[in-house]
């Protein structure tokens, strides 16, 4: 367990190198209700980008990240991490669901603390961690809080917060954001655009909006109808600075018209150019 | 001056159930004496009210037997339903063997098994079987349920972190069926007294049981009514009791985060 001042900083100079992070190949899911969520599926993800899985509810996206996760096995094919079949061992993961789901029972610290307890640290030894992350997300103030005491974004803040103090090199996020408000949504992903480069992690976030996907990704994995495929892969240039300017930018509208054609194409089934 | 008003209002609104108990019992003892009712028949409340003083060593004693008997079947239904609901979470094959019988227990009424109890045991254990059978299930089935109640997600999220089954159940399925464990306790405590009662009456001609069902059916072979309605009266209260002081434990447990336990503003 790397020591708490200097965690992040040592891991983001580890994962700051660039390099093939994981290779889905062939991938098949079919669920034992005879559902083919996913068939012959491809897709490569490279350490430090920010993949966005984009496509219609049902298309496989959150199967492929709960795989990725290793919360559910593929059917058929294989993941290979580092782009090596044989490396079976995971990097360290922070998964954030689309619900908050903490548990209300406990008070934001504990809540935040359930990932270390789970790994066998005591709550005095993780007290720096969660300082920590509870300070990134802006909820140093609200440790003692309960959830049910907090707004519906601070609770979001909350399950990143907890996500987080793993220190992760990648973070799954399933439709995090789905459930709040604009105003809110829109200054959460401006919190983990930030977050993002300051711990240098690899993101796959899941999402059907459009709009977020362009403003926070650096690639766009866009999905078609089940069984879920990549109809297409569109790049943002990660040199252009995301904040409230992109956001009214001619490049970030251009941009979503891109991502709105390939996705209508990928729904009505077009092949991929 | 219409705040004013609307203080009295709310004190008497808050006095209401109290005033209408009170009215109810006045009404009675009224129709009681201008009817000239005999007390064999229908005894005032407050004619009740000097039995219950006047025969207090003898309903103290029984009121003493049948708390003991419903408070151990209690005890040993909750500990019984909840230790078997932690079986049940923990293997799925242990719920499916077992829980026909649970239900067969359930689904069969009491009277009909208290006197084959009374067959193969002493009339003690006997009454004690039957409080605790129809306690039990209802404590049984509410934690079943709330250990299975458990957020999907946070399950997930204690896999993805490689928790053990038991640290689970620790650290998750336990304290989200809390609440529902404290609700199975509150209609165990109100079914183990019922439980009590009508086993005690069954067992009432073997003459061993002393508790309050025993002291009515003696009360009414010697047509002594006033005493019959006492030990009632001290039947109701000891319900009550239970139900208060499982309501209050709920509270006091939960209304740090459970929804059931939050006041609203409106």
């Amino acid at each position: 367990m790397p020591e708490p001042s200097t965690g992040f900083a040592r891991q983001s100079a580890a994962s700051g190198a660039t390099g093939l992070l994981l290779k889905l190949r062939h991938i098949g899911k079919t669920f034992p209700n005879d559902v083919v969520a996913l068939r012959d599926f491809n897709l490569d993800l490279q350490a430090g980008e920010f993949l966005t899985l984009l496509g219609p509810s049902g298309c496989g996206k959150s199967t492929v990240l709960r795989l990725i996760a290793g919360l559910s096995k593929p059917s058929s094919g294989a993941l290979a991490w580092g782009g090596n079949e044989d490396v079976q061992e995971r990097p360290t993961i922070g998964f954030v669901f689309q619900d908050p789901t903490l548990t209300p029972w406990s008070n934001v610290f504990d809540n935040v603390w359930l990932p270390l307890r789970l790994r066998n640290v005591g709550r005095r030894q993780a007290a720096p961690r969660i300082d920590e992350v509870l300070e990134l997300v802006g909820l140093s103030a609200f440790a003692k809080a309960r959830p049910r005491e907090l707004s519906g974004g601070m609770r979001m803040r909350v399950s990143i917060a907890r996500a987080l103090v793993v220190r992760p090199s990648l973070l799954l996020m399933d439709e995090p954001f789905a459930a709040l408000d604009e105003i809110t949504r829109f200054k959460l992903n401006d919190d983990l655009v930030r977050l993002k480069q300051e711990l240098a992690m690899t993101v796959v976030f899941v999402t059907h909006s459009i709009f977020e996907s362009v403003y926070l990704s650096t690639r766009i994995a866009v999905f078609g109808e089940r069984p879920g495929r990549v109809a297409a892969t569109i790049s943002i240039d990660s040199s252009l600075r995301r904040d409230g300017d992109f956001r009214t930018s001619v490049a970030y509208a251009e941009r979503c018209r891109e991502v709105s054609q390939a996705l209508t194409g990928a729904i009505e089934g077009a092949p991929a150019p | 001056m219409s705040d004013r008003f609307s203080k009295v209002g709310a004190a008497i609104a808050r006095l209401l159930p109290l005033l209408i108990f009170l009215a109810s019992l006045g009404a009675w003892e009224a129709i009681v004496r201008l009817e000239h009712i005999p007390a064999y028949i229908l005894p005032a409340p407050s004619l009740i009210a000097k039995t219950l003083v006047a025969d207090w060593r003898v309903l103290s004693a029984s009121l003493l037997v049948t708390l003991k008997t419903t408070f151990e079947a209690l005890f040993a239904a909750a500990l019984g339903g909840f230790a078997l609901a932690i079986l049940f979470a923990q293997w799925k094959w242990v719920e499916r063997s077992f829980f026909p019988f649970a239900v067969t227990l359930q689904v069969t009424p009491v009277v009909a098994i208290a006197p084959l109890l009374l067959v193969y045991m002493q009339p003690h254990s006997a009454v004690l079987v039957c409080a605790f059978l129809v306690a039990f299930f209802p404590i049984l089935s509410n934690t079943t349920l709330g250990l299975a109640s458990a957020d999907h997600n946070l399950i997930d999220l204690f896999d993805l972190y490689g928790a053990s089954r038991w640290r689970q159940l620790l650290l998750l399925r336990l304290p989200s069926a809390l609440p529902y464990f404290l609700a199975g306790l509150r209609i165990g405590g109100g079914l183990a007294l019922i439980g009590a009662i009508v086993a005690e009456i069954a067992a009432g001609s073997a003459g061993q049981g002393s508790g309050l069902a025993f002291r009515i059916v003696e009360s009414a072979y010697r047509l002594n009514i006033p005493r019959m309605f006492a030990a009632l009266f001290l039947i109701s209260v000891t319900g009550i009791c239970i139900f208060v002081f499982f309501t209050a434990l709920s509270r006091l447990l939960l209304r740090e985060w459970h929804e059931s336990e939050r006041t609203r503003d409106s």
